[in-house]
């Protein structure tokens, strides 16, 4: 397909561009296959270049012949061209629509752009499973790398690698996986090194409501604890939906199968409830009126803070069994897929350092995140402004940086990363100039060649240049497990992210350089000083010398 | 002394908030002046020292197994759970602390038995430390426009009033009397706040007495003067800043608000503050959402939204934009009034003068401005605070809620101001301790009359000397000057919860690492070095000339690669888990995971969870007492935890 054929008019001259605390700007619009660019053709003024697939909604509007497109993004930013001339405006908003629509993943940016920069390091090959079992046979030897899914046919969303108990042989995986929803069986998520406590993930068990059980599945999850010792199961959803799920031929592990497991039941929602969370409270973060009842009561009814507290509290609880209790865990909801990789990705961040730091956090979103099989391209396929039927789309990877942040608001030194590294990363995924967030599992990824046709997100973000942008002044390693609040007075409202364009950065940007600064002339001081001390020994050691010379 | 029934309990449990399983035995003892409890054991002693002064309420609950439970609320947000093995103990203790926190007589208050180490002298001169002549004079007055009148110098013409008060120059003293006649409580419009560089000002007063129909000439000229001392206005601002229907039930009464028709050039306006009635049961609905226990992000959020308190907020703030913007943008003057004219006029005025001038956002300049728009000024501290035992309906958050907006403002330019929240939520505690003299009594004439400044000692001079632990280290003086009128933002969402006011104590809701109190180390480091540095550039340079043979080499303090703010300040906290399995708690406190068998799971249905004990029972036993850093000792107050 030609994306000529989806241009209707490629080009209109006298388009006034009006954003939020910007100056208006008016240029030459154009249309491109991936891109709507505005310039104003001055060499002063920015151009705005916006991925088509970062466009989430289009509301067209007319007074007289002029008209107006306002255009609202994924990235919840919303911008209003006015477009004189009715025709142009029709044709520009029905090219909008069209290529903001593609149903296609090979028509995608990614498989068009080609890098201005070099690519030092492939980020395609920086976080393989092999690299991270080796970690991990360092500390134990209890577990293996099992090919069994090397196909993907026990379980499609599943890697081709997975970590297994050593003493469970493939043909009980096989029987396990016919267990589990979508073949999602027990595989490592996380080795506590500190007490060799581990923590598993899965998908619901299909018990149906006969109460059937798999002798292999037991076997495979009770093989992860000591002699003696007992785990945890914990259930992402309640205690109810958990049962209404057996009447689907789901379930949860019962207690007389499992007698060596105690079940905790949280209340993470599921994806179609956060992504009506999503749209109310990015409703009541852009409402114009000037009512504080309003705002609160709108923000509470949204239930944002209320799933960004339940799932914080869950992974909180996750990493306290496996460090207070000294108990292994198992953590899964129902496809195993959302709330599941929320909660074991959190908790590595509370329990392990190495995930504090942004290689360490790149890595675990590749490996909890990306190649666990999380559904990047039908939850990110809309975003809050979509009006449309909602399909699969869910805030869920948001709900977890939102989650990340508020660990990172109240460890400010703990983090190497800082705030624009989270945001980054919500942009990226929902539309991205890279291959990384393409896709809905490792399957598809290889199906698509996208590490062959595609440029890896972490080649670029690992740049140095780039890198910087990211780097938190204030971080200095902190090996302790740092316990968050989930109090409501504890948790905000994540603004970098949900009042982005409704605010002006002047003053907080402003604060954020003086801390650099601050930090910077530090050092800056701290490496002078140890400089002219060493100087200073060497003259007098030398002076010394001389001294006993004579 | 002859209220205290018990002077010492003994096995007295204190009850960690956060947490119940947390509890402290040691002893009660109550002083004359604090409610003492003494934990026992060597490793977790610890002592709470609480001011009789700054207990608001103190509560019998009914008795539970372990004995008699008295919950202390205090003024400073602090809430103390005591738990009593005897129940005559418990109603003596409650008894006797009822009495001790409802003093009768401004004698029996703190600040007069309180007595530090210090000479007459140096006494004396604290309450020199602030000078509000200085103060007039900084603003550039006297001058030819404005000038002192001598009138009120024995309180005569307005008991409210300071002594000293700037009127125009052209109004004589028949007119300010003519005036003062015809406003309540004799609270004639004079000078809050002037601007040097356009002439405009703030002016003050209370509601003139106009009921429906009434008008007195001098108050007209009164105006008219104000209107004509700034040359560069045509017209002046009268802000009255209650809602308008209260404005009109005045009327009634025989009070009210300015005609437009018989002022000349003036334009009115409300703006809608609420009185003080709707202000202290919204602050008392915010406080107890902010003393729930684990509540729900829903129940949070609709506590706080209907508090209203933020919506308060927001008003306040509204009005002094409004002023500012009058007094920057338009060079305009304004009268701002309320009823008396020392409650909301006094938030309006300062927040007003706060975005005016960058010198109210030092901490000097903070002090000022308290000094003046609210001690002198007459806001009934005694009252509003409830210092002595009276009318709960004169008890107020007038002050609260001043410092609520600055912190608002502080939240939105991070850079502009010198002082951090810290020294807000310290002059909170010590308007409501009773520990200085400043913020006793509701007058300059009845602090007077009290031998205030003879008897007690003043606030400033302390605040200044730990003024270290005060400062914002990403203040940028040149930028908050050339800033010129700060314009905060108003939309809803840019009012917040001042959590590290109201909770306070609670000390596992606050972020376990602090941004702020990191960037102080580093400051404090930075100035270490610049210090050696230079010292060695000296040596260095005498080594060059002379290449003397010995050196002395300072010790490398610093040398040490750990940064000093990278440990978690407050590591047992940051090690600690709180309570993340909420609703589920009811078992035994201490009951083992899995030392007792599981329960006989009868099928499906049963729901584990009830069994799960609260997982941070288990932890070790750093966890502290939740109110560490009240005042540990009477002498060394607040500074917090940091300190140590």
């Amino acid at each position: 397909m030609e994306f000529a054929e989806l241009i209707k008019t490629p080009r209109v001259d006298g388009v006034v561009l009006h954003r939020p605390f910007m100056p208006t700007v008016e240029g030459t619009l154009c249309l491109t296959g991936h891109h709507l660019i505005l310039s104003s053709r001055q060499d002063t003024t920015e151009e705005l270049w916006l991925l088509h697939a970062n466009i989430d909604s289009t509301e067209k509007r007319f007074v007289g012949s002029l008209g107006t497109i306002i255009v609202k993004c994924k990235d919840l930013r919303v911008i209003q061209l006015d477009i004189p001339g009715m025709e142009e405006c029709l044709n520009i908003a029905s090219s909008i629509e069209a290529l903001s629509t593609l149903d296609s993943v090979s028509l995608m940016y990614p498989f068009f752009y080609r890098p201005l920069f070099e690519v030092i390091e492939d980020g395609w090959q920086s976080f393989v499973p092999e690299e991270s079992f080796k970690d991990l046979e360092s500390m134990t030897d209890e577990w293996r790398l099992s090919e069994v899914n090397k196909d993907f046919s026990l379980c499609p969303s599943y890697p081709s690698l997975l970590t297994v108990p050593k003493d469970i042989d493939d043909e009980s995986l096989c029987k396990a996986a016919s267990f589990r929803h979508g073949g999602r069986f027990p595989v490592l998520s996380y080795y506590h090194k500190k007490n060799a406590m581990v923590m598993m993930r899965a998908a619901q068990p299909l018990t149906g409501t006969n109460g059937r059980r798999c002798k292999e599945d037991e076997k495979l999850i009770n093989a992860t604890l000591c002699a003696g010792k007992r785990g945890y199961i914990i259930d992402t959803r309640t205690i109810a939906v958990a049962q209404q799920a057996k009447a689907r031929g789901g379930g949860f592990e019962q207690e007389a199968n499992y007698p060596q497991w105690r079940r905790i039941h949280k209340a993470i929602e599921r994806s179609n409830v956060l992504q009506d969370s999503l749209i109310k409270l990015v409703e009541a973060c852009n409402d114009q009126s000037h009512s504080m009842d309003r705002w609160l009561s709108k923000l509470e009814a949204s239930n944002w803070q209320s799933n960004v507290k339940e799932i914080l509290t869950t992974a909180c609880l996750a990493a306290q069994c496996i460090d207070r209790e000294g108990a292994s865990v198992l953590v899964h909801g129902t496809e195993g897929t959302d709330s599941t990789l929320q909660v074991t990705s959190l908790a590595q961040i509370i329990l392990d350092p190495a995930c504090r730091t942004i290689r360490g956090f790149e890595a675990l979103i590749e490996r909890e995140w990306l190649q666990a099989g999380h559904p990047f391209q039908q939850r990110c396929a809309q975003s809050a402004y979509s009006n449309g039927k909602p399909r699969s789309e869910a805030p869920v990877f948001l709900l977890f940086l939102d989650c990340v942040w508020q660990i990172l608001r109240q460890f400010p030194c703990s983090f190497q990363f800082n705030e624009n590294l989270l945001i980054m990363l919500f942009e990226h995924a929902y539309a991205s100039q890279f291959g990384t967030f393409l896709g809905n599992c490792v399957a598809e990824r290889g199906k698509l060649q996208l590490s062959q046709k595609t440029v890896s997100l972490w080649s670029w973000v690992n740049r140095p240049q780039e890198l910087e942008r990211f780097l938190n002044p204030l971080y200095e390693p902190n090996n302790l497990v740092i316990w968050p609040s989930v109090a409501p007075q504890s948790l905000l409202l994540w603004e970098g992210v949900f009042l982005r364009w409704n605010r002006s950065t002047k003053c907080l940007d402003e604060a954020y350089q003086e801390m650099v600064h601050i930090i910077e002339y530090n050092k800056e001081l701290q490496n002078k000083v140890n400089s002219l001390r060493r100087q200073l020994a060497q003259l007098e050691t030398e002076d010394k010398m001389v001294a006993d010379l004579k | 002394m002859e209220h205290i029934r018990m002077p010492k309990v003994e096995n007295v449990r204190l009850v960690d908030r956060s947490s119940s399983r947390r509890i402290k035995v040691g002893t009660l003892y109550l002083t004359a002046t604090h409610t003492i409890f003494v934990g026992k054991g060597s490793e977790d002693r610890c002592e709470l020292w609480v001011l009789h002064s700054l207990v608001c309420n103190v509560v019998k609950h009914k008795a539970s197994q372990s004995g008699y439970p008295l919950l202390i609320h205090c003024k400073n947000f602090q809430v103390m759970q005591f738990i009593i093995s005897q129940e005559s103990d418990c109603h003596n203790v409650y008894i006797s602390l009822s009495r001790l926190s409802r003093p009768e007589k401004y004698e029996e208050l703190y600040c007069f038995s309180f007595n530090p180490n210090v000479d007459k002298a140096e006494r004396e001169h604290s309450w020199d430390f602030l000078d509000l002549k200085a103060e007039y004079s900084r603003m550039g007055l006297p001058n030819k426009l404005w000038h002192v009148t001598p009138i009120n110098r024995e309180y005569r013409v307005c008991d409210t009033y300071p002594a000293d008060l700037f009127v125009p120059q052209s109004v004589t003293l028949p007119v300010i009397i003519g005036s003062s006649k015809f406003r309540s409580r004799g609270r004639f419009p004079t000078l809050s706040y002037y601007c040097k560089e356009n002439h405009a000002t703030i002016c003050r007063s209370s509601q003139p007495l106009s009921g429906f129909s009434a008008r007195c000439l001098e108050d007209e000229q009164m105006l008219q003067a104000i209107m004509k001392s700034n040359p560069g206005s045509r017209f002046m601002y009268v802000v009255d800043t209650r809602p308008k229907l209260n404005a009109m039930a005045n009327r009634a009464a025989g009070k009210g608000y300015e005609n437009e028709d018989n002022y000349c050039n003036i334009k009115f306006q409300f703006i809608g503050i609420e009185n003080i009635h709707v202000m202290r049961n919204s602050q008392q609905k915010l406080i107890e959402v902010s003393a729930l226990r684990s509540p729900s992000m829903g129940e949070f959020l609709m506590g706080l939204e209907n508090s209203d308190w933020l919506r308060h907020i927001k008003s306040i703030m509204e009005a002094g934009i409004f002023i500012s913007k009058a007094v920057a943008e338009e060079g305009v003057n304004v009268l701002v009034h309320c009823s008396d004219g020392w409650d909301r006029t006094a938030q309006v005025c300062s927040v007003a003068s706060v975005l005016l001038d960058p010198y109210y956002r030092t901490l000097k300049g903070l002090m000022v401005l308290i000094e003046k728009d609210w001690v002198s000024f007459g806001h009934k501290f005694s009252h509003r605070c409830g210092h002595l035992d009276g009318e709960a309906k004169e008890v107020s958050p007038v002050i609260d809620q001043f410092l609520d907006c600055l912190w608002q403002l502080m939240e939105q330019f991070p850079c502009y101001f010198e002082y951090n929240e810290k020294f807000l939520i310290n002059i909170h505690n010590h308007i409501y301790s009773c520990h200085y003299g400043n913020f006793i009594c509701n007058s300059q004439k009845e602090r007077k009359d009290l031998c205030i400044k003879e008897k007690t000692h003043s606030i400033w001079p302390h605040l200044w000397e730990n003024k270290l632990d005060f400062m914002n280290p990403l203040f940028k003086p040149d930028q908050s000057q050339n800033q010129g009128l700060l314009r905060p933002r108003t939309a809803p969402y840019c009012f917040k919860y001042w959590r590290r006011l109201y909770n306070r104590f609670d000390r596992e809701l606050h972020p376990r690492q602090s941004e702020l109190d990191c960037l102080m180390t580093v400051k404090e480091e930075t100035q270490q070095l610049e210090e050696d540095l230079a010292l060695c550039e000296q040596k260095l340079a005498v080594l060059d000339k002379e290449r003397a043979k010995t050196l002395y080499m300072q010790k490398g303090v610093l040398e040490s690669k750990q940064a000093l703010w990278s440990l978690p300040l407050d590591t047992s906290l940051a090690n600690t888990p709180q309570d993340y399995i909420g609703g589920f708690i009811g078992g035994a406190p201490n009951l083992c995971l899995f030392g007792d068998k599981p329960k006989s799971s009868d099928a499906d249905n049963s729901d584990q969870e009830s069994g799960v004990a609260d997982f941070s029972s288990h932890s070790s036993g750093e966890e502290s007492l939740p109110s560490e850093d009240s005042v540990k000792d009477p002498d060394s107050d607040e500074t917090g935890p940091n300190r140590a």
